[in-house]
Formats: structure tokens, sequence, C-alpha cells
């Protein structure tokens, strides 16, 4: 906890520093300070739309989720299913979701189902591919062990392949976490009422930059938060994975 | 349900025996069994032991039903396998370890737990029961995964160079424990080694392989009593004969 702080303290007191000399136009950059003034000052505006923001990346998230491990778990059963789908999967995160977005809010409107969509698309690759990697990857010696008891192909699943791909589950909703954050924000952009990317694309045509910036604080702590929130989750369930003993 | 259980890892349920006549099995190029013969009696206990990669692993897939051979029959009862490495989840206790074939069979969560921990004691893995793989000794892991190969309650267990990654002292305990569990719960036994000395210490009788393509170069037999010690002089004889037989001069 230590470590990442000094740096933290670091970065943002030579940022300081460099405002205070009058180096940068405070428009462009400004202070850590005005920064902390804005997110304190602006809160009544700042929260609202912290809240709208947040909604979209967990309900985006959890449909990413339970959608990426349904796929996966298709995929896995059935081999025919992972060729003609893997290009498709691997497809859907290159398409340029500022392309899409704009399409995705003109069919669905300005509300919150848009932003899922755009959410769950960008969060939707990490857990496919780990999760479906993982359950390809077991102990072959367990496998063994388990075919030669005769098990079917549910038991399989159940007793081996499922708990199997639980760590790199995680590692593909860890990776979501971080780029659900991108997703909402950029849906927000394609057309909104509300949320941080609203919010930042009205400071900016104010040319309030200091909020600007201070919306993008929330939002990196946001996406720091799942990723620490789903980490110690990991914790918690794969406790016996060599990485999660510390 | 937990009668059920009992029955299932009830004593005496030794089957039929092994057959394999004139197997083959090839991967691409590589042969790896040609023209095998075995021939296992219910109830018997029979090593095969072979230099590394002579097939011995091949050999009890093909038993296990785990693949098919190319050419020549292979009949077996129901078997239970005991990988090289343990096998074991590392997610389990080692009581849902040992218990795994078990809850596959159908009995459930607690009635496997409960015909499992009646062997615990006499694994001397009391105390361990919570115990995840990770934290539990290598010659531990190897009980649990026996314990967890005897539950399936099958009349055949193939045990796969089960103590082949223990270090000298820990295999010498692990074979008087086989031996002592068997001695209790007779099965047939197709035990794979690299261990010349092991085989004759757990075996009725001893099948050498050669080099791939792995063939039977000879069947010796070991008619001693039990327990066997690994300073008597007919299981040095024999020792000796077996490693002659594989070419190795002593």
């Amino acid at each position: 906890m230590i470590p990442p702080l000094i740096v933290l303290a670091v970065l943002i007191g030579g940022w300081e520093l460099i405002c205070q000399a009058g180096w940068v136009d405070p428009l462009l950059l400004p202070a850590p300070s005005a920064v902390a003034t804005s997110l304190w000052e602006d809160r009544a505006i700042l929260g609202p739309d912290l809240a709208v923001t947040t909604q979209e990346v967990v309900f985006g998230l959890l449909a990413a989720l339970v959608l990426g491990i349904v796929l996966a778990v298709a995929m896995h059963l059935v081999p025919m299913l992972d060729r003609a789908l893997r290009p498709l999967v691997v497809g859907s995160q290159a398409v340029p979701i500022p392309v899409l977005a704009p399409l995705i809010v003109f069919a669905l409107g300005f509300g919150l189902a848009p932003k899922i969509v755009v959410v769950a698309l960008i969060c939707f690759f990490p857990v496919v591919v780990n999760v479906a990697d993982g359950l390809r990857d077991v102990d072959p010696d367990a496998r063994r062990v388990l075919n030669a008891l005769g098990t079917s192909r549910w038991q399989r699943l159940r007793f081996l392949e499922a708990p199997s791909a639980l760590p790199a589950g995680f590692t593909g909703l860890r990776i979501a976490a971080a780029v659900a954050v991108i997703g909402a924000v950029l849906a927000e952009t394609a057309g909104s009422t509300a949320g941080l990317g609203h919010l930042i694309i009205t400071a900016n045509a104010q040319l309030a930059s200091a909020r600007v910036f201070a919306a993008t604080a929330l939002l990196v702590f946001e996406a720091v938060a799942l990723y620490v929130l789903f980490s110690a989750l990991e914790r918690r369930v794969v406790s016996w994975s060599p990485r999660t003993v510390s | 349900m937990v009668a059920e259980v009992e029955a299932l890892s009830g004593p005496l349920r030794v089957g039929t025996g092994v057959s394999v006549s004139g197997v083959r099995k090839a991967y691409g190029d590589v042969v790896a069994l040609d023209g095998v013969d075995l021939r296992v009696a219910a109830g018997e206990l029979v090593a095969v032991v072979g230099p590394s990669g002579c097939g011995k692993s091949t050999l009890l897939s093909l038993v296990c039903g785990l693949e098919p051979a190319d050419a020549g029959t292979v009949e077996a009862p129901a078997a239970a396998l005991m990988p090289q490495r343990d096998g074991l989840l590392p997610w389990l206790s080692a009581l849902d370890n040992a218990a795994l074939a078990l809850r596959v069979a159908g009995a459930s969560k607690a009635a496997a737990r409960e015909a499992a921990h009646a062997h615990f004691v006499r694994f001397g893995l009391e105390g361990f029961e919570k115990a995840r793989p990770a934290t539990l000794s290598g010659g531990m892991r190897q009980r649990v995964a026996f314990l967890r190969t005897l539950l399936a309650g099958r009349p055949l267990l193939c045990l796969d160079e089960p103590f082949g990654a223990l270090d000298a002292l820990t295999r010498t305990q692990a074979q008087t424990w086989l031996a002592e569990a068997l001695a209790r719960e007779p099965r047939t036994v197709l035990l794979v080694t690299h261990d010349v000395e092991e085989a004759v210490l757990l075996a009725d009788r001893v099948v050498l392989l050669s080099q791939r393509p792995g063939r039977v170069v000879s069947v010796l037999d070991v008619p001693l009593a039990r327990p066997r010690a690994r300073t008597e002089q007919a299981v040095v004889e024999l020792r000796e004969r077996a490693l002659a037989a594989l070419g190795v001069a002593e």
C-alpha cells in the first residue's frame, strides 16, 4: 500500500511544482491543488454524475460477466462453436467504440441502456478469452483421474474445469474493470445527459480545466477501486492459488 | 446413502482380472507399445517395470479405457487411476479430495466425507482433513491420492509411478503403507514403476518392458511372503535378476 502512495505523492508534487513555477498554462494543465479545490467545491455536480457513471460501469460489467461466462462455457463444450465464434469475439474488440457508440445511442436513446451495451461490449472480450482458456488449461493428471472414473461432461465441468478457470476468470474481470470506465465515458460522449463523461464535455466547453481533471481523477479512482475490490474478492474466493497466498 | 457408500468401498471387490493381448499403440510415428501381452489375475498385484519412455503410462491409459489400442485387445474391469503427480484438486480439502470419486459416483457431500473420513486415521491423515493439498507433504499427498483411488470402489487399481516424485525415505514409508492398505482392502493392482526394488517388494509378479517401443522382455514371479524387507536375500536376488533382464549390469 505504501509504495504506490509514494509514487503518487512524487508525481503530484512534481506536477504541482511545475504549475506553481508557471511553466504551463493552467488552462491546459491545472495544478493538483486546483483540481483538489474543484473536487471539493464542485462536489454537488460531480457526485450525481459519478453515481450515474458508476451505475453504467457496474451494470455493464455484470452484463459482460454473465454473457462472457455463458459464451466461454458454450465455446468450451462445443469446439465447433469455439472455432466459429473466436474470430468474431476477437473482432468485437477491434471495433472502434467511438464509431459504434453513436449508432448504439441512436438505436437505444440517451438513457442507461446504450451505456450498458457499450461497457459490456468492451469488457466482454477479456472475460470470454480468460474464462475459455481457464476452462481448457486444467491439470492433465486430474483430468486423467476423472476420465478414468467415467465422469460425465457435466461432472468434469463442475468438479474440474470450472474451479480451474476461476483464477483466469478473475484476471479477466480485473482487466475488464479497468476498461469498463473507458467504455462508460465513450458511451456518454456519444450522447448523454449525465455522467462524468458528459460532465467532461460540458466542462471542456466552459474551459473549466480543473473540473475536467477532477472528473478524470474520479474515473481513475473508480477503475482502481474496482480493481482492488475484485482483487480482494479473488483472494477470498480463489484462496488456493499461489498468486493469492501472500 | 451412507450404506450405499460403504458398499462401494467394501472389501474384496477384486473383480475379474486384466487381459492384454498383442497390444500396439503409436502416437504419430512414435510407437509406444508393440505386441504387449499381459495378464493380471483377480486379486493379484502385477508391477510393470521399464526404462523411461517405454510406454508404461500408455499401457495404464489403455487398461483404464482412456484411449483405444491401435491393435490387439484389452479386457479389464472398471479401474481407478492414480497418476504420477497426485492429480489432487488444489481447491478441495484433503477430505474432499479423498471423497472425490464418491461424489462423482453420486454420493452427497456429507456421506462422501463420512466414508472418506473413516480411513483418515489408518492413513495417518487425521487432523489434516481440512488442509489443502498445497500445505501437505509429498507423502501425505500421495496417501490422499491413493485413498481417493481406493474409495472409487473399483475392482482394479492402476497406479502410475505413484511414488516416483517422493524422496527415498518417504518412498520407503509409502511402500509400507501401500502394502498394508492392500492387505486390508484387497484389489487387483497394476503398478507401473521404474524402480525395480519397489516392484519386487510389492508385486506378485514383475513384468519387464524394453526400451521404446515397449515389449515384454521377461516376467518374474515373486513367490515371497509379505511383508518383505529390501535386505532379504531373495528380494536382493530377484532385483538383480530383473536388472540383468533389463540389460542393466550392477
